[in-house]
């Protein structure tokens, strides 16, 4: 998030979109309600289905999976033809002035330098005009033919009214409504916040989806305001905090980045990655990438990352491709994967394609599973009838089971969509063998080390000269780790400002990222956890005390960075650095300093004549509506219909090339497993239920009461055309597998006129499968198709094809 | 539920006096419809506190699970797809359960001593082991909210958590509830904040909106904020009242007609005994043997 839950009770629009808080988080919801009820807020809900959320919405528009970008795209020609923009805001704060290169162009779906070979662009073209001096040119006067402005006036002019119902299916009228209550936020003192969690994340231009969003945020100058921003609602406790620390194949933690196989020098690393500024005065603070990176080696280590061995940097993994979940399972299923090491997951259910998945976990030699539960994962191997027709005689992978704590038996932080690092405490001893996580792993590396240390090895040094300073080797202490992640000064750190003293001692905990050096001096496991555990434990803190009445709770646990609430706040401001809106105040400058009641997200001395932008990560200094060479796929978002589309064509363009998201990446044998609308002809789509918690709640006798049995949504019309009434029992098929489930027939999804025809749309909840004590059911991942996101990967569950029938 | 520190009112079948020593505040839930989101969460609470576990059940074409009220489950979201002329369509979401009738049919209805009682701040409660299991609070109450239990055949149904209540807490649903659709206090506080409730919807597009206080059972402790006013969408009844069959049945007429029928039996009997004779065990064995 942007902002944070708590913050949502000041929007005075909330559009929920890609997204369903009612029913996948329902307790950060009751902000919404606070919203409406005490701010007099309108909630807007765009989905494919009529959801829990809908419920109690002021405006609900329905549409077709997958098309959200021609939705956005739709309001963003709205706002931008109608003139219903924060003129002031998108001068200042954004890209809109900025003069893009010539070489960029756009035409019928495809951005300049594409490799239809390839599948990918050559981004060069995707860039600013710059100047002599080598700063991006811009004209604040927004005429400027290839100003960004301008650009993206032309680039959406496309989504018309007529345009976005004939992709969409949305009714004409209520697409209508909902432009016209967003732009009502164009407004200096009006705000609206976007909710959306995986309903955009899901879908091969995800990213772009969010993108969409941002811009239409940064038009109206939502972003930085109580009340605004782009609001990721992390589903899974703790996915926040697994994405902060960097438990991805190609990230390391704050979102540092694994070096490639083709860097082998870590001054060059460090130096493409610490961007410099692009316009006069402006921050780039991803310059001090380099302080970052060092105490993050110094912090793993310690007195073996040295000046000379480029502070250890040969020690890290060099990346020769990515290693995303579908690469990782189509090595598997090539046959080229060995083992492979479950953590809190349950790829058997939460990947797409189960099939596939079964096969390749077939491949394995060995599989360990480390979980407080029986997962569906760590029992591929065995035959549970239809639901898991496998031939355990056929299978030879070991599985092994470690079973872990779940997080009530444990210490530790938890890190929620808001930033916040919450610490908590034990409330039950872990039953049986069960151990906590950390001495699990502590375990398997004592071993691992053990076994280098007796016999050598190719590398052996990443593994004999770890740090591991932990009082008990074998099972580290939650607090050891969380100190480690914060860090702590290596040496004295001198007060250049102020001679003789010193801003940290040798073994002070730090107190911010500030201080980070990128000579050795200084170690932080992950900067931007640092400020959360000083000399006390910041995230144990538990003050509700709100002085400002907007949300805040400064004394609340901790928010990364340096508890700051809401990210780019001085974008708040005008340019002269008054609040926006005078009756929400976040930051102000004083005359001598930026004050208020958040941390201000600036250089706290910079007067606002300086000219310093607010989105200081930015090497712009300004928020992007152009997005540069940063997506792979387009520096502004397109609708591309999903890989598995219920059109035979494509409803935009003309080129085939540019049907489906042109940068995604697709395995042949998974192209192969795409179904065509002649035999899957309906519009499917997975989601979560409140009920229930992914594979987990199904295990708890409560939760299967309240949701006992599988079942599939389907309209009233389709229900009628194919003879099925509520509670039968149907098939539903997709190219590459098949469940069964009891029909839902409902009202809340509607046949939708899309491009000449009829779409009908099935829903697919996830949530049973073939252990726990719901009734026993089938993976919904057995319909799946395996691609994902062109810039992340997350596979495309939320579009794909399928037919149904009566059984 | 037995065992709670609170002063009763009145008992079904007692003729006793009240204590009535101490007075206490008329407690109330608000149930505001139009912040509810369906999350079961009261449900799951209220399985929870009360130690209740039902059956893991099927599917039947609707989120609503539990199919219905049990002894097992005293509270129960209910789900109705309504369209609504000129408004499109409505997801109606209900949190069902007993109502607390300021006059409890119930409790009129029940001929066993004790096993209704009202406590003074308004709550209906069940003493199960005083229930005799004969049905007449079912049939006494215009909400059909008392289930009966499969196996002791007792009548159970929702106590507003009157043991949370008599040691100073909410009901378990209201301190999960996350939306604040629930909330908890003194009746009269309970209202106000209705009202302005109704007031805000209607100022939304709900000018039907409505506090659904029932007075043909004087009133409830259990209020609703309907956002579409009319009761009947959201499976309550127009008019609520006790039926007239159970006032007739606990009235002085039923009464007085009872003591007249005990008498003519006793009269017939005497009558016949005097015509007839007694009866003779031992020519009724006789015929068994045959």
């Amino acid at each position: 998030m942007t902002n944070h839950w708590t913050d949502i009770k000041n929007a005075d629009v909330v559009m929920v979109m890609g997204g369903n808080p009612a029913e996948a988080h329902p307790c950060g919801f009751k902000w919404v309600t606070e919203a409406k009820a005490n701010n007099h807020a309108r909630l807007i809900v765009v989905d494919p289905r009529f959801t829990r959320t809908a419920a109690v919405a002021d405006l609900f528009v329905q549409i077709r999976p997958g098309t959200d970008i021609a939705f956005l795209s739709g309001v963003m020609n709205y706002l931008l033809s109608n003139d219903h923009v924060q003129r002031e805001y998108v001068a200042a704060y954004t890209n809109a002035p900025f003069v893009v290169r010539e070489q960029y162009a756009f035409d019928d779906g495809l951005f300049s330098g594409y490799d239809e070979g390839a599948r990918s662009y050559d981004k060069a073209s995707w860039a600013y005009e710059l100047g002599p001096d080598g700063f991006a040119q811009v004209d604040p006067t927004l005429r400027h033919p290839r100003c960004v402005y301008q650009l993206l006036k032309r680039h959406v002019s496309r989504y018309t009214p007529e345009v976005v119902s004939r992709i969409t299916g949305a009714d004409p009228a209520r697409f209508r409504q909902v432009c016209e209550l967003v732009a009502s936020t164009a407004a200096p003192d009006r705000v609206m916040t976007s909710l959306y969690a995986l309903g955009w994340t899901q879908h091969t231009v995800g990213a772009q989806n969010i993108r969409a969003m941002a811009m239409i945020q940064l038009l109206l100058g939502n972003m930085g305001m109580p009340g605004g921003g782009v609001n990721a609602l992390r589903g899974h406790s703790n996915i926040q905090g697994l994405t902060d620390l960097g438990v991805l194949s190609d990230l390391l933690p704050g979102y540092l980045t694994v070096p490639k196989e083709t860097e082998p020098d870590w001054k060059r690393y460090v130096e493409v990655r610490a961007l410099k500024p692009l316009r006069p005065g402006q921050m780039s603070y991803w310059q001090n990438y380099g302080k970052f990176f060092v105490s993050l080696q110094k912090a793993w280590w310690g007195d073996a990352a040295t000046r000379e061995n480029g502070f250890a940097y040969d020690y890290l993994p060099k990346l020769d491709r990515l290693y995303d979940i579908l690469a990782v399972f189509e090595l598997m299923h090539q046959g080229r994967v060995h083992g492979y090491v479950c953590q809190g997951f349950n790829p058997l259910a939460s990947a797409p394609n189960r099939a596939k998945v079964t096969e390749a976990l077939s491949k394995l030699e060995f599989l360990v599973v480390i979980d407080p539960l029986r997962t569906e994962t760590s029992e591929f191997w065995k035959n549970a009838g239809p639901s898991n027709p496998v031939d355990p005689s056929r299978i030879r992978t070991e599985v092994f089971r470690l079973p872990s704590t779940c997080f009530a038996e444990e210490d530790g932080s938890l890190t929620n969509s808001s930033r916040w690092l919450q610490w908590h405490y034990k409330g039950a001893e872990p039953p049986g063998e069960a151990r906590g996580d950390l001495g699990i792993v502590a375990g398997i590396f004592q071993r691992v080390r053990a076994l280098y240390q007796k016999e050598g090895g190719k590398l052996p040094d990443p593994i004999l000269k770890l740090t591991w300073p932990y009082l008990d080797p074998a099972s580290p202490s939650p607090e050891e780790v969380a100190r480690e992640y914060n860090g702590r000064a290596l040496a004295d750190l001198p007060d250049k400002a102020n001679p003789g003293k010193t801003l940290a001692k040798r073994g002070d905990q730090l107190t911010t990222f500030g201080l980070l050096q990128d000579d050795g001096s200084t170690a932080s496991g992950c900067w931007i956890y640092c400020g959360s555990y000083t000399d006390q434990n910041l995230m144990a803190r538990r003050d509700p005390a709100d002085p400002s009445g907007l949300g805040l709770a400064p004394g609340w646990a901790w928010a990364w960075p340096v508890n700051r609430r809401i990210l780019y706040n001085v974008a708040s401001t005008d340019p002269a650095g008054k609040p926006w809106d005078p009756r929400r105040p976040l930051v102000r400058w004083s005359g001598e300093q930026w004050v208020g009641a958040d941390v201000p997200d600036y250089k706290p001395d910079v007067p606002p004549s300086a000219g310093m932008r607010p989105f200081i990560l930015n090497p712009e200094g300004v928020g992007r509506l152009f997005g540069a060479d940063k997506l792979v796929d387009g520096p502004f978002p397109e609708h591309y219909e999903p890989f598995e589309s219920p059109l035979s064509a494509d409803p935009l363009h003309r080129r085939p090339a540019a049907r489906n998201n042109p940068a995604a990446r697709i395995f042949p044998d998974d192209r192969a497993a795409l179904g065509s609308p002649d035999e899957f002809p309906y519009a499917a789509t997975t989601y979560r239920l409140t009920e229930h918690f992914h594979f987990w709640t199904k295990h708890a006798r409560i939760p299967a009461v309240l949701q006992p049995e599988q079942f599939v949504e389907i309209g009233e019309a389709l229900a009628r055309e194919k003879g099925i009434r509520d509670g039968d029992r149907v098939r539903v098929r997709s190219r590459r597998g098949q469940l069964e489930a009891k029909a839902l027939v409902t009202k809340r999804i509607q046949p939708l006129q899309v491009a000449g025809r009829v779409v009908h749309t099935v829903g697919v909840p996830i949530h049973w499968g073939f252990i726990g004590l719901t009734r026993p059911g089938y993976l919904a991942n057995a319909l799946t198709p395996v691609v994902g996101d062109a810039n992340v990967q997350t596979p495309e569950f939320k579009a794909f094809l399928v037919n149904v029938e009566k059984v | 539920m037995a065992l709670e520190s609170l002063d009763v009112r009145r008992r079904s079948a007692t003729e006793t006096t009240s204590p009535s020593a101490r007075s206490s505040v008329e407690v109330a839930k608000l149930i505001d419809v139009s912040r509810c989101i369906g999350c079961k969460a009261c449900q799951a609470a209220c399985m929870e506190w009360n130690d209740l576990r039902d059956r893991v059940g099927e599917t039947r074409g609707t989120y609503q699970n539990p199919p219905d009220l049990s002894d097992q489950s005293w509270t129960l979201m209910r789900f109705r797809e309504v369209e609504l002329p000129g408004k499109g369509l409505a997801w109606i979401i209900v949190k069902d359960g007993c109502l607390h009738c300021a006059d409890p049919g119930c409790l009129r209805a029940c001929p066993a001593p004790g096993a209704v009682v009202q406590f003074s701040n308004g709550v209906v409660d069940f003493h199960e082991e005083n229930c005799i299991g004969c049905g007449y609070c079912q049939a006494g109450c215009p909400f059909n909210i008392p289930r009966f239990g499969a196996r002791d055949g007792k009548a159970y149904k929702c106590t507003l958590c009157s043991d949370r209540l008599a040691v100073g807490l909410e009901p378990a649903c209201i301190k999960t509830c996350p939306t604040q659709c629930l909330s908890f206090g003194a009746k009269a506080d309970m209202l106000r904040l209705a009202a302005g409730r109704v007031r805000e919807l209607q100022g939304r597009g709900f000018e039907e909106a409505r506090v659904y206080d029932p007075p043909g059972v004087s009133g409830t402790h259990v209020v609703y904020v309907l956002p579409h006013g009319d009761p009947a969408l959201y499976g309550l009844p127009r008019e609520a009242g006790i039926s007239p069959l159970v006032t007739l049945w606990r009235s002085t007429f039923a009464r007085g007609l009872g003591v007249v029928t005990m008498v003519s039996v006793l009269v017939a009997g005497f009558f016949h005994w005097m015509k007839v004779g007694p009866v003779d065990p031992d020519r009724r064995a006789d015929r068994k043997e045959e």
